[in-house]
C-alpha cells in the first residue's frame, strides 16, 4: 500500500499535517490538497478553525451524546455494558447525483428481494428454474419452512431494510450486505444530525442538505400499511414496537423509535395470546394488537414454535400471525434472503424478477461451497475476507491482511467443516474520509448504510448512517468492533446555490417517494 | 377542583389505560427517588445535629435514626463511618442513596420512551453525579454539598417531569409513587419520635429537646412553614400537629394521603376502574387522618396511630399491585 503525507509547508493548517493516502478513493480530495467540488466548503471551515476549538466542539458532542444516554450495549465485554457510541464531528457529503444513482439502484433491489421471498415461500419459480440452488435456500440457518405458503399483507417481506454500501477505489458504489431481518442505526443516524446542526449551524444551512427528521413518520406510515384487513378499527390501529428489553444493544434505538413515533414499546412479557389474538397488559385491562414492529430475531420470538428456551418471545404468536389477526415488520424468515452466500445472487435475483440489471453492483463473493473456488480460497486466505453466511454486526469474520497465522488455520479449519457457511470476498480498499481524530484531521475508512421502507411507497430518507473505522487503518466499521459514525448530507441539487431547485425540493416537502412498479 | 374530564372532548381517541410494566416503574422510579431524597435529608440533618452535641450522646443516635428510616439496627455497637458508607454508598443496601438513584435511574431507563427526554436526561446526569462521590477521607465535612446535590437533583427533576410531561395516567403513577412513599417513610420517621417521647408536651421546649424538634421539622423541610403558623416557638405537641394533620403542608401526612387519593381517583376514571380496593383504602385512610384532632391521636397513642397508617399504607401498595400491575388474565378475559 503506497502512503504518501501532504507535503508540509509553511502556512499549512496545523490541523491537517497528519491526513495520509493510500489506494483507497478518498472522499474528500481528487488529489492531495485538491478538495473535490462538494467538499471545498468543508475544507475551508476545517482549515479556517483552530485545533483547540474543533476539539471543544468535539468534547461538547461527546457530552450531548453520554447525557441524552446515546449508548449501545457491548456483548462479551465484562467492563460497563453501556457506551457511548463514537461520534465523529466531521459530515460526510453526498452530492445530489451520487443519492440519485443510490436511492435507484437500493428501490430497485428491495423490490426484487421482497419478490424472491414471496417466492421461495410459495411457488418456487426461481429454484425451478435453476436460477438459485435449491440446496442453497434449503440449508439456509434462516429459512423457516413454518412461512410456506403463508400470505403476508401486501406481500411485503422486508418492510424495513439497511444496506450496506461501500465506495470502491474506482469511486463507485457497490453493495457490500443486505439487512433484512433487524437491522439498527436509523437511531443514530438521527442523533448524528440533531449534534451536528448545533455544531456547524451555518455551513449546515449553506450547503442545502436534506432534512431526515420525517424518518419516523414515515416508519409509522410503513408500520400501519400493514395493518390486517380484518381490523376492527383501521384508521388508527394499534402498532407496537417489540424490544427483547434493555439489556439488548440497541435498546436506546428502540426506546428512541418508539417515542419518535408515539407508539408503544413492549416487552414480551407484556403481550400475550388468546384466542389467536395478540393483546398487550395495560392498567385498564388487555388492549388488542395490531402491528408489531418487532425487534426480536426469529429465533426468539415464539417460545412455542421456534427456540423454547426464549424468554424474550410471545407463546402462541407465530399461530395469531398465522391467522393474519396481527402483522410483524419485518415478516419472519427474511434473514435467508441476507444469507451472506445467497447475497451472490442478487444480481441473478433482480434480472429474474424485474428483467433489468442491477444498477448497485454487488462486491465480487466466492462460494465456498462450490470446489474450485474453495481451493483458490483456501490458498489466498492472506488476501481474502472471510465471512460467516448468517453473521451480522461484525461478528464471524477473518480480515486475511491483518489476520495472524493461527486464525488463519482456525477459519481454514472451519470452512473445511462447513463450507456452506463461510463466504470469501477480495479485501476492499473501503473510502477514505477525513475524521477528527484527537483534534487533528486524518482519514478513516469508512461505509454508508441508508435505510429503506417499503409499505404503500418505498421511501429513502436522503441520508443514511457512516460508518467510521476509528482505528488507523482498520477495515471494520461495526460498532460492537470499535467502529463510530458520522453524519451523512445528501446535498439537494445544485449544491443548495440554485435557488430555484431548492424551491422545487422544498415542494417535495424533503420525501423521496417513488409509486411502486 | 378540575372539571371533569369529560368536558374535554379529543378530535383522535385511544384506548384507556397503558401498559401496566410501564405503570409499575414510573411508580418504583418515584418511590426510589423520594427514598432517596428523604435519607439525603435525615443524614444531612443528624450530621448537622451531632456537631451541636455532647460527644456522649452519639451512638444512640444512630440507631434511632437507622429505625427512623426503616432500617432497624442488630444488636452491638453501630460504627458511625461503616454506617454512614452503608446509608450513602453501599451497593447492597437497597435503600442507600446511591442504589436508590441508581434504581430509579434503572427504572426510567426501562420506560425511556415514556418520559420526556429531559426528564431522562436530568436523571441521567444526577445518577452519573452520585456515581463519582467516594467516601474517601474528608468526606464527611464536604458531604453537605453531596446530600444538597441530590435533594436539589429530585426537585429539579419533578419540576421537569411536572412541566414537560403530559399530565396523564403515567404522571399519575408518578404522583402516586411519590406520595406512597412519602407517606410510609413520614410515618415511620414520626413514629420513631414517639417512641422516644410518648406524648409530646404543649410547651415550649428547650436546649437538647428543642434541638430534637427542631431537627424533626428540618428533617421535613419544615422548619419554616411551621414558624409561619405557629412562631418560632417550639411546642413538641404542635410540631406533631403540623406534621401528621396539616392539610397545605407538601411534607404532612395528611397532605400526602390527599395526593394519593386525587392520584387513584383519577387513574380510575382513566383505566374504568373506579370504587375498586385501591381507592376504598386509600379513602379510608384520608378520612381518618382528616377527621382527627391531634389530642385524641395523642389519647390513642401516637405511636400506634403510625404503625395503623404504616399498615394501612403496605395493603395499599398491594392492592394497587394487584389491580394495576399483576392481575390475572383469566379473570380479566371473563370480565
Amino acid at each position: 500500500m503506497t502512503t504518501s503525507a501532504l507535503p508540509s509547508r509553511i502556512g499549512f493548517p496545523p490541523s491537517l499535517v497528519n491526513y495520509r493516502f493510500d489506494a483507497a478513493y478518498d472522499e474528500m480530495f481528487s488529489a492531495p490538497a485538491e478538495p473535490r467540488e462538494h467538499y471545498q466548503s468543508l475544507h475551508r471551515t476545517l482549515l479556517g478553525l483552530p485545533p483547540e476549538e474543533l476539539r471543544k466542539s468535539q468534547q461538547a458532542a461527546d457530552l450531548t451524546f453520554l447525557h441524552e444516554g446515546i449508548t449501545f450495549t457491548v456483548y462479551g465485554s465484562k467492563e460497563g455494558t453501556e457506551r457511548i457510541f463514537p461520534n465523529d464531528l466531521i459530515p460526510r457529503i453526498i452530492p445530489a447525483g451520487e443519492w440519485t444513482k443510490i436511492e435507484k439502484g437500493l428501490t430497485q433491489r428491495l423490490t426484487a428481494l421482497n419478490l424472491f421471498l414471496r417466492d421461495i415461500y410459495h411457488e418456487g419459480r426461481i429454484l425451478r428454474e435453476g436460477i438459485v440452488p435449491r440446496e442453497l435456500i434449503y440449508s439456509c440457518r434462516h429459512f423457516r419452512r413454518e412461512m410456506r405458503g403463508l400470505n403476508v399483507p401486501r406481500d411485503i417481506y422486508v418492510s424495513v431494510c439497511g444496506t450496506d454500501l461501500v465506495r470502491t477505489p474506482d469511486g463507485n458504489f457497490a453493495v457490500l450486505e443486505d439487512n433484512l431481518r433487524v437491522p439498527s442505526g436509523v437511531s443514530y443516524m438521527l442523533a448524528n444530525r440533531k449534534v451536528l446542526k448545533r455544531v456547524f449551524p451555518k455551513m449546515f444551512r449553506d450547503y442545502g442538505v436534506w432534512p431526515i427528521d420525517h424518518y419516523p413518520q414515515a416508519l409509522l406510515a410503513t408500520m400501519r400499511s400493514l395493518t390486517p384487513e380484518n381490523c376492527a378499527h383501521a384508521q388508527d390501529p394499534v402498532t407496537v414496537l417489540l424490544t427483547p428489553g434493555v439489556s439488548n444493544s440497541a435498546y436506546f434505538e428502540h426506546t428512541f423509535l418508539a417515542q419518535q413515533m408515539g407508539i408503544e414499546l413492549v416487552e414480551g412479557r407484556d403481550l400475550l395470546v388468546h384466542d389467536n389474538v395478540v393483546y398487550m397488559r395495560t392498567t385498564a385491562g388487555p388492549r388488542r394488537v395490531d402491528v408489531i414492529y418487532r425487534r426480536v430475531d426469529d429465533d426468539f420470538l415464539d417460545p412455542l414454535c421456534f427456540r423454547p428456551d426464549s424468554i424474550l418471545g410471545v407463546p402462541g404468536l407465530f399461530n395469531a400471525y398465522r391467522t393474519g389477526s396481527v402483522s410483524l415488520a419485518n415478516a419472519i424468515g427474511t434473514g435467508v434472503a441476507d444469507d451472506k452466500a445467497v447475497y451472490a445472487y442478487v444480481p441473478e435475483i433482480i434480472r429474474f424478477y424485474l428483467k433489468e440489471d442491477a444498477i448497485l453492483p454487488n462486491v465480487p463473493t466466492y462460494l465456498l461451497t462450490d470446489d474450485a473456488q474453495r481451493q483458490h480460497v483456501l490458498e489466498h486466505l492472506e488476501e481474502l475476507v472471510v465471512k460467516a453466511v448468517g453473521e451480522s454486526g461484525g461478528y464471524g469474520m477473518l480480515i486475511g491482511p491483518h489476520s495472524t497465522k493461527q486464525q488463519r488455520e482456525e477459519f481454514r479449519a472451519r470452512i473445511l467443516a462447513e463450507p456452506r457457511n463461510y463466504i470469501a470476498q477480495p479485501t476492499l480498499a473501503l473510502s477514505c474520509a477525513p475524521c477528527l481524530i484527537d483534534g487533528e484531521v486524518e482519514s478513516r475508512h469508512i461505509d454508508l448504510r441508508p435505510y429503506i421502507l417499503m409499505g404503500e411507497k418505498v421511501t429513502l430518507v436522503p441520508g443514511g448512517l457512516t460508518r467510521v473505522a476509528l482505528r488507523k487503518g482498520s477495515l471494520v466499521v461495526n460498532s460492537s468492533q470499535g467502529g463510530g459514525s458520522k453524519d451523512t448530507w445528501v446535498l439537494r441539487a445544485g449544491n443548495g446555490d440554485d435557488r430555484v431547485a431548492q424551491v422545487a425540493d422544498d415542494v417535495r416537502k424533503g420525501i423521496v417517494e417513488r409509486k411502486l412498479a | 377542583m378540575r372539571p371533569p374530564r369529560s368536558y374535554f372532548v379529543r378530535t383522535f381517541r385511544r384506548d384507556a389505560g397503558m401498559l401496566s410494566r410501564v405503570a409499575e416503574s414510573l411508580y418504583w422510579m418515584s418511590r426510589y427517588l423520594e427514598r432517596a431524597k428523604h435519607t439525603a435529608r435525615l443524614v444531612d440533618v443528624e450530621l448537622q445535629l451531632w456537631l451541636d452535641q455532647s460527644p456522649e450522646a452519639g451512638a444512640g443516635r444512630w440507631r434511632f435514626l437507622l429505625e427512623a428510616l426503616r432500617m432497624p439496627a442488630g444488636p452491638g455497637a453501630v460504627d458511625s463511618t461503616g454506617l454512614l458508607n452503608s446509608l450513602v454508598f453501599s451497593r447492597t443496601n437497597a435503600s442507600s442513596i446511591v442504589s436508590c438513584i441508581a434504581a430509579a435511574r434503572e427504572n426510567l431507563r426501562h420506560v425511556r420512551e415514556q418520559c420526556s427526554t429531559g426528564m431522562w436526561e436530568h436523571l441521567n446526569r444526577l445518577y452519573l453525579e452520585v456515581m463519582e462521590a467516594r467516601p474517601e477521607e474528608g468526606w464527611l465535612l464536604k458531604s453537605h454539598s453531596f446530600f444538597h446535590t441530590v435533594q436539589g437533583g429530585e426537585q429539579l427533576f419533578q419540576g421537569i417531569t411536572d412541566g414537560t410531561m403530559s399530565h396523564g395516567e403515567g404522571w399519575q403513577f408518578i404522583q402516586l409513587g411519590r406520595y406512597v412513599e412519602r407517606t410510609d417513610t413520614l410515618a415511620a420517621l414520626l413514629g420513631t419520635q414517639f417512641s422516644r417521647v410518648a406524648q409530646p408536651v404543649d410547651q415550649a421546649v428547650e436546649s437538647a429537646e428543642y434541638l430534637e424538634w427542631v431537627g424533626l421539622l428540618r428533617a421535613c423541610v419544615a422548619f419554616e412553614a411551621y414558624c409561619k403558623a405557629y412562631t418560632a416557638e417550639i411546642r413538641p405537641l404542635r410540631v406533631a400537629e403540623f406534621l401528621l394533620l396539616n392539610p397545605d403542608f407538601p411534607h404532612s401526612v395528611r397532605f400526602s394521603v390527599d395526593r394519593i387519593n386525587a392520584a387513584l381517583h383519577i387513574i380510575g376514571d382513566l383505566t374504568e376502574r373506579r370504587e375498586k380496593l385501591p381507592t376504598r383504602i386509600a379513602g379510608r385512610l384520608r378520612a381518618q387522618l382528616s377527621f382527627s384532632q391531634i389530642e385524641e391521636v395523642m389519647a390513642e397513642g401516637p405511636h400506634a396511630y403510625m404503625e395503623n397508617v404504616r399498615n394501612e399504607c403496605a395493603q395499599l401498595h398491594t392492592a394497587i399491585h394487584q389491580m394495576y400491575f399483576d392481575y390475572s388474565i383469566e379473570a380479566e378475559m371473563a370480565s
